[in-house]
């Protein structure tokens, strides 16, 4: 307890950092992914192309190489200059974009083939019929691997303490070099993550049970 | 369109990190005098000692990734630098020549624990001597005293020493001592602040431009001034004393003692500084050798 309580301004600013990762990226890599997926069972090839490369690319990379480049090569080509704390939302955002495509890509097949269909024949462009008839059932289908991949993405947020952001992740190194019992330490460490992802799968039963569809 | 030009960086990005790949090029480690093992030698009472001699080598807790300090060539799985000599001193004089040595590389979160248990028989590497750490384990030496220093572009002029970083990147290793030392003291803004895993990759950012200054260990900082001195430059300016001494077992009182006779002797008869002209020497920075603390 004592380590919790010498320690609470690091704990509080580390997981507040925490916090905002999760949240930004999460937000991000929700729309990019949905945009990926859409490009991924559009009829035009180019684009599907297009999003098959993307999702192959980041999802046989590792996320800290995505980090590496996003701290380390990005800046040579001077586009835009990113802080870390950007820098790592973004790297997040390519990285678990890829993976909420998938997900909602495996939703969008559980959708009967007939339904797009028959959109189509009742005259509704593609757009409309992947956004009003196929996406709202495809998303319902996917809450628990959505909810999977946000448990994940929220871990991983730690990753970005090697990248000089102040996260979780960077409570351990003060630990070794202030020589704080580390398994005291990391055990709350541990400990405040679980009561982390706890209300994320409250959200996930909840959305479960409203959402469920009869098929 | 966004997503093909995506792809296009992140092949870019990938072709940039092989580039990075020649940070750890070998390094000329010049001449340092090899040392010819002791024979028949005693340390009674020590069981460590023991324990090494029946094991018949030496294990030694060294760092791989601090070019002239404690370095490992990723081409001959050599370990080189000003530690790493100081570290075979200590086994030839205990009578273990270099074929009987093991170098166990442990970064500095996990060096107490190797210690406590038993893991190496004893610590060389940038191993700063404090009260917190005698607690668990022993010190001899110390065979260095290292400050706080800055690395600086070999052309940048503005900085000269800590009060002049105000408005200036500095970059250290997350965490560490050094980079608490830069923020409690407000020698520069905490946005200016950068932290990275390892010393290397605050140095290549140093050399892209990128930080400004480089923050730690002088011992450290003259290693990598010292494996590239066209660029960059130690400002000499301590500001901080780290006293490294050779981390031992905490009970092995009698090992220590024969570990603080080897270095006053090497201090003594020139083998000292012979070494640290054949590494951290390179840099252009000279140093004294230390008094010994036997506490």
């Amino acid at each position: 307890m004592s380590v919790l309580t010498n320690y609470s301004d690091l704990f509080l600013k580390a997981f507040g950092t925490t916090l905002q990762l999760f949240l930004f990226s999460a937000v991000g890599s929700l729309v990019l992914g949905t945009i990926l997926a859409m490009l991924r069972v559009s009829p035009v090839p180019v684009l599907r192309a297009a999003g098959a490369t993307y999702v192959t690319v980041l999802r046989n990379t590792p996320l800290t190489l995505v980090f590496f480049f996003f701290a380390f090569a990005y800046p040579l080509l001077k586009i835009l200059e990113l802080d870390p704390f950007k820098g790592a939302v973004v790297s997040l955002t390519v990285y678990t974009s890829a993976f909420i495509c998938e997900v909602i890509r495996s939703g969008i097949n559980t959708v009967p083939v007939g339904q797009a269909e028959a959109s189509r024949a009742l005259g509704l462009s593609f757009g409309q019929m992947l956004g009003n008839v196929v996406l709202p059932q495809a998303l319902r289908t996917v809450v628990p691997p959505l909810a999977s991949t946000m448990i994940a993405l929220l871990k991983n947020t730690t990753i970005a303490a090697g990248f000089s952001v102040g996260d979780a992740g960077a409570i351990m190194y003060t630990f070794s070099e202030d020589g704080v019992n580390m398994l005291v330490g990391l055990g709350w460490v541990a400990f405040i993550f679980i009561l982390l992802v706890l209300p994320l799968t409250a959200v996930q039963r909840g959305l479960e049970r409203r959402w469920s569809v009869a098929r | 369109m966004r997503v093909r030009s995506l792809a296009a960086l992140l092949l870019a990005g990938g072709l940039a990190l092989t580039g990075c790949g020649k940070e750890g090029s070998p390094t000329d480690t010049g001449a340092a005098p090899s040392q010819a093992a002791e024979a028949d030698v005693k340390v009674d009472g020590s069981t460590t000692f023991e324990k090494m001699k029946s094991r018949g080598k030496v294990v030694i807790g060294v760092k791989e990734d601090q070019p002239n300090l404690g370095f490992k060539d990723a081409t001959t799985n050599k370990y080189s630098g000003f530690d790493v000599d100081i570290a075979r001193l200590v086994a030839a004089k205990l009578g273990f020549d270099e074929s009987k040595i093991e170098y166990k590389a442990i970064a500095s979160a996990g060096r107490e624990q190797a210690l406590i248990n038993g893991d190496v028989d004893y610590y060389v590497g940038t191993y700063t001597i404090n009260d917190g750490r005698k607690e668990k384990i022993a010190f001899a030496g110390p065979y260095f005293v290292a400050g706080q220093d800055l690395l600086v572009r070999k052309d940048d002029a503005s900085i000269t020493g800590k009060d002049t970083l105000m408005g200036k990147k500095v970059c250290s290793v997350t965490g560490s001592t050094p980079i608490k030392r830069i923020k409690d003291e407000k020698l520069t803004e905490d946005a200016n602040i950068t932290e990275f895993q390892n010393y290397s990759q605050c140095v290549s950012k140093l050399a892209e431009g990128a930080v400004d200054a480089v923050t730690t260990d002088d011992a450290i900082l003259k290693g990598y001034a010292a494996q590239e001195p066209d660029k960059f430059k130690v400002v000499g300016a301590p500001f901080s004393k780290e006293p490294y001494g050779i981390g031992l077992n905490k009970e092995d009182k009698p090992l220590r003692d024969k570990v603080n006779d080897i270095l006053q002797a090497a201090m003594d008869d020139g083998t000292w500084k012979s070494i640290y002209d054949a590494t951290l020497g390179k840099s252009g920075s000279p140093a004294e050798a230390p008094a010994i603390d036997r506490y």
